[in-house]
């Protein structure tokens, strides 16, 4: 049997996800930009910008701007999952500093959502900057999961 | 022979102005509009409610990168004003004021969110509490509402490195 949702198309899947995206005010007003999106997987840059430094000293953004660009890329990745769900929302983030992003840099973020039951979706991240053999940071999170009514189960 | 008892204001005002240069040199808490209510040593951060922190435009909730930045932000700055306050209580620091001597913000080790409910298009607060500080490491938790105290719509615990004192 073929539900609605199995026969929506990879291309439509992947124009829900973007526009769900693209429709996010906060995303915008960081300057985010959607630049690869794959089955479960997301890829969102965001440049480096003065307005987001969180230590003046050194000039380096504030690590709320990078749990930004990884919600938001998680939540891209979690759009973008086969199974086609229509809506998504953070239930658990946890993020892991690994070392300052250089001052200057834009940062780049891949997300992967690696599982997804019926109701959940479950993520992992990394963002670099220039240097992309050493991460910036990590981030794992857990999503609510919202699928078209008579979707798939 | 005893001190001189400050007047209040003189005491308030060093505090007060304290608290808001050490605000007002982060320019991402100007970015998100994040502000502090001071009772004593007791800091509220206000995050008021607009347009570009929105997360889901249908609903409309808080993007859920804004509810961690802002929990973030509270943690870092309830850290550093406890660093900060115990300088500038000091009876022989009366003439203390932010920005004299080099001060280091805390760095970000790690910080995990809990999302209980969706932030609705309202203003929240947000309160940390310092369950541990070393002198390398700091343990805090943060506690977010918006209409009810008792109904958090996030919580958050991080571990942060303390600056080092003695350089």
């Amino acid at each position: 049997m073929t539900t609605p949702d199995q026969s929506v198309s990879a291309q439509v899947r992947q124009k829900i996800a973007r526009q769900f995206i693209e429709a996010i005010p906060h995303s915008r007003s960081l300057g985010m930009r959607l630049t690869e999106l794959g089955e479960g997987t997301a890829c969102i840059e965001m440049p480096y910008d003065e307005k987001l430094i969180g230590d003046p000293e050194t000039g380096v953004i504030h690590g709320g701007a990078v749990s930004a660009l990884m919600d938001t890329c998680c939540g891209a990745a979690v759009m973008a999952h086969p199974t086609g769900p229509i809506a998504t929302a953070t239930l658990d983030l946890r993020i892991d500093y690994m070392r300052s992003a250089t001052p200057g840099q834009k940062l780049v973020t891949t997300a992967h959502c690696y599982h997804a039951t019926r109701t959940v979706a479950f993520v992992r991240a990394t963002t670099t900057d220039e240097d992309t053999s050493r991460p910036v940071a990590t981030a794992t999170g857990a999503f609510s999961l919202e699928r078209a009514k008579g979707g798939a189960a | 022979m005893r001190r001189p008892v400050e007047p209040v204001q003189v005491v308030k005002k060093r505090r007060d102005e304290a608290l808001q240069k050490l605000i007002g040199q982060v320019p991402y808490i100007r970015f998100l509009g994040v502000e502090f209510d001071r009772r004593g040593d007791e800091l509220t951060a206000v995050l008021p409610f607009k347009d570009e922190l929105i997360g889901n435009p249908m609903l409309p909730a808080i993007h859920g990168g804004v509810t961690a930045a802002f929990l973030e932000i509270t943690a870092i700055i309830e850290l550093s004003w406890g660093l900060l306050w115990e300088d500038m209580e000091k009876p022989e620091n009366s003439d203390f004021r932010f920005g004299d001597a080099p001060f280091k913000l805390p760095k970000t080790i790690d910080f995990t969110v809990d999302y209980l409910r969706s932030g609705l298009p309202r203003d929240a607060y947000a309160r940390a509490r310092v369950n541990r500080s070393g002198r390398r490491y700091a343990s805090v938790h943060v506690e977010a509402w918006q209409d009810n105290r008792s109904r958090l719509f996030a919580q958050a615990s991080g571990h942060f490195l303390m600056p080092s004192r003695d350089e």
